[in-house]
């Protein structure tokens, strides 16, 4: 079924323990070793599935409408995301500076660009990069997300003229839309096909275009810092958000990029400073890392 | 409603204080309603468009709030902004020129290193060197008992000055000119700010969507000539009785001493490159250099004494001053009590070869003499959303170390730092998570700074004979232990490490 579905942060945030991951957890690709042979082949089409996701939906609506104001409150459950996201934007802002070749000095160096964020969720992303000079489309599969995303881009004229849909990475790609830059930040661990996710990113990326993807690694620290302590000793995140095992370490996300035709040329890592309270990038990977890639400007061959 | 459909930029018209506590009085949440009953009670839509929108409102262009203005004129990411400034001074519009034949107003700041360099990384410090600023490169501190003192050397510190001193005037028509010079687009409504209005955060759950207008998320702010604009960030540095803390209702801790400070300008001989304090019963007295034959004096005492000395003759002013720099109240320090035998001698500062000296002695007055209250006020927060506090309105200290408004320009390039990492990253400039890394990073330096003053002020209203002793060990302690020497030092010059805890 929703092989390519991408099931977004928040979503994934209330789900019961029980109720709807199970079903897409055994169709989610155990990653066990490097061995990228083991991909299931996506499924060609994915409209045969709203009849099921649409009944997600709207019980996930339900629990949304109670808590549609938290994506912005800075203290509210998406507090730990609010502190990473200068971070990660740090990062992106410097790797896309470079690869596009714009004046990091500039207040908006990214005039003129396209960019894609693939499960925007509350608009915590598209809005910084829309204050930096981007054009943005926000996607996310989750309608009231969408809403609470419209109505607070709308709060100021630098991000109102944001784009904000309803969809997939998939219908998007069918739509044949392409970006400069593609960005899907913690999100590829909550789908259950990844390397048929990285295909539809790596589609939407025009040639010359960049990629950025961001994740947790699927290593003994990540499942004691990521899962035990963010949902069960600090409650951070509510219980049963990350399934460990569907993490992918950063080789084997290098690898189904690659197979995706997209080149890493930069990852770096989060480091969390509990006395601080803040995050800062390292060369720290092992728990939560962000990857930035390329497509060639010819896409004729793939790597591999 | 004519009068809000073109927003006058620049409009004089000052009226008087249109009663700010009454407006506190009323109790109704966010918004704080003006007094003019008949104004519409919000921005009606078709309004909205007349209404001037800025990234940043600073109330009150004095120096703290000037500096933070021209901090981001200067800097490549934030130079782009748009920012009011508010504040009824006329000096902000009125081109004043400073004449070079005035003797030095009595109104002066001790600038520490850290100030200094502020102001050269904006290209403010060319302006200042233009005008009467006069650095020192020793002081001496010792108080009446006689039992001991200080002398501090910027050599000990390898530094060539501890500090400057500048009169305030100079500062602000520096930075004045130096924003003037650079094409930051900056308004200055020349009125006082009546009231704000921050957004209601559940406006976002309104089913409707229209309530969603282009600045729904900015702060509004009135002015008493009748003007109205929104910002995304509105700074409060309109002073130690600053009117937006209030309207923001942040609470603040503090105390009045019980001392006021007199003020002047004196003259002197011969030129004094050094400078001086002095511990007596009833609070320090500062003599500091201001160039050529001028110091400033800064002297703390008792209410009623201020009284009496702010209205007693010229003459017997400065045979008072003279009296209270040399041996009024107790006797010279012996400049070798502690020399034999001394347990501290392996440890020695260089300046500890140099003995006590009597400060220069005054000759006239050469200005007039100005008396306030002092008191050590905090604000219990710096920041919440969209509005953020710099300067005295977020911290007033005892003005016996000359901190003040260095611990004021400290904040304004902190904030201006932090507003820059924000819009490097795309971060709305007036959320709370981005304007608590400065509160966090000011809040901690100045509790500290504030801490350090309060205990100094404490430990010097006090005679009372262990007391006294213990505060000379303390003197010839930091006189004769080098290296806790250089720490005094190099935290006084504005560097953050903390003398002993380092």
């Amino acid at each position: 079924m929703a092989s390519k579905l991408v099931m977004n942060r928040l979503r994934s945030l209330y789900r019961d323990n029980n109720s709807i991951f199970s079903t897409s957890q055994n169709q989610a690709i155990k990653w066990r070793s490097c061995q990228p042979s083991p991909i299931n082949p996506p499924s060609p089409n994915n409209t045969s599935t709203t009849t099921s996701s649409s009944s997600v939906n709207e019980f996930e609506l339900a629990k949304f409408s109670a808590i549609a104001d938290t994506w912005w409150d800075a203290e509210g459950p998406f507090k730990p995301l609010h502190l990473m996201n200068p971070t990660r934007l740090a990062f992106i802002r410097s790797t896309l500076c470079r690869h596009f070749r714009k004046d990091p000095n500039c207040t908006r160096p990214f005039e003129g660009l396209k960019f894609v964020d693939v499960g925007c969720g509350g608009g915590i992303l598209s809005e910084p990069l829309a204050r930096m000079g981007a054009t943005v489309t926000g996607v996310d599969a989750v309608d009231k997300n969408i809403k609470i995303s419209r109505l607070h881009a709308d709060l100021d004229p630098q991000t109102s003229s944001i784009e904000y849909r309803c969809t997939t990475a998939e219908s998007l790609v069918e739509e044949q839309r392409q970006f400069d830059a593609v960005l899907a930040l913690e999100v590829i661990e909550h789908v259950a096909d990844p390397a048929g996710f990285c295909k539809s990113l790596s589609a939407l990326t025009i040639p010359g275009g960049a990629t950025v993807i961001s994740t947790i690694n699927r290593s003994m620290r990540a499942y004691a810092t990521a899962i035990v302590a963010a949902e069960y000793l600090l409650h951070w995140l509510p219980k049963g958000t990350h399934q460990w095992s569907s993490f992918l370490t950063p080789e084997e996300l290098v690898l189904i990029l690659r197979r995706a035709s997209i080149t890493v040329q930069e990852m770096a890592g989060f480091v969390y400073n509990p006395l601080t309270g803040r995050w800062s990038l390292s060369d720290d990977i092992s728990v939560n890392f962000i990857a930035f890639g390329t497509k060639p400007a010819n896409r004729d061959e793939p790597l591999d | 409603m004519n009068r809000f459909s073109v927003a006058r930029r620049i409009a004089s018209n000052i009226h008087g204080f249109r009663s700010v506590q009454r407006t506190l009085c009323s109790n109704t949440g966010v918004k704080i309603p003006d007094l003019v009953s008949e104004k519409e009670p919000l921005a009606e839509p078709e309004l909205a468009y007349d209404i001037p929108q800025y990234d940043i409102a600073i109330v009150g262009g004095g120096m703290v709030g000037m500096a933070l203005a021209c901090s981001l004129a200067t800097m490549p990411l934030t130079k782009q902004l748009s920012v009011a400034i508010i504040d009824s001074n006329p000096a902000l519009v009125n081109n004043f020129h400073i004449r070079k034949e005035d003797p030095p107003d009595p109104r002066v700041s001790t600038v520490t290193p850290a100030t200094i360099s502020f102001f050269k990384d904006m290209g403010a410090w060319e302006f200042v060197q233009q005008h009467c600023h006069a650095y020192f490169d020793k002081m001496q501190v010792w108080d009446y008992t006689g039992l001991g003192y200080t002398r501090y050397n910027a050599r000990d510190v390898d530094a060539d000055v501890l500090g400057c001193v500048v009169e305030n005037k100079v500062l602000h028509k520096s930075l004045l000119s130096c924003i003037q010079n650079s094409d930051f687009q900056k308004t200055i409504y020349s009125s006082r700010l009546s009231s704000i209005t921050f957004p209601v955060r559940s406006s976002m759950t309104s089913s409707s969507g229209t309530s969603s207008s282009a600045s729904g998320s900015s702060a509004r702010l009135e002015l008493d000539n009748g003007n109205i604009m929104y910002a995304k960030l509105v700074v409060g540095a309109d002073g130690s009785k600053s009117c937006v803390r209030e309207l923001a209702r942040i609470q603040t801790t503090g105390w009045k001493y019980s001392q006021s400070a007199i003020i002047c300008t004196v003259e002197h001989a011969v030129e004094n490159f050094c400078a001086w304090q002095r511990f007596l019963p009833n609070g320090p007295i500062a003599l500091l250099p201001i160039g050529e034959k001028f110091s400033n004096i800064v002297w703390s005492m008792d209410p009623k004494e201020s009284v009496d000395r702010n209205s007693m003759s010229e003459d017997d002013f400065v045979k008072a001053v003279n009296h209270a720099l040399d041996s009024g109240y107790g006797p010279h320090p012996q400049s070798k009590s502690f020399e034999g035998g001394n347990v501290f001698s392996w440890l020695k500062a260089d300046s500890t070869h140099e003995g006590f000296e009597v400060p220069p002695k005054v000759f006239k007055l050469a200005s007039q003499r100005l008396a306030f209250p002092l008191s050590l006020m905090h604000a219990n927060s710096y920041a919440s959303k969209r509005l953020v506090l710099i300067g005295d309105a977020a911290h007033t200290v005892h003005p016996l170390a000359g901190q003040g408004v260095n611990m004021g320009f400290a904040d304004a390039r902190c904030l201006s730092k932090v507003i820059a990492e924000g819009v490097a990253v795309g971060s709305d400039i007036g959320e709370v998570t981005l304007l608590k890394k400065y509160e966090s990073e000011r809040k901690a330096a100045n509790i500290t700074m504030m801490a350090i003053l309060d205990g100094f002020q404490k430990a010097y209203s006090v005679d009372f004979m262990p007391i006294n002793v213990l505060r000379a060990l303390a003197f010839n302690g930091a006189q004769y232990i080098s290296p806790l020497k250089r720490k005094i030092i190099s935290y006084a010059s504005g560097n953050k490490l903390l003398p002993l805890f380092t």
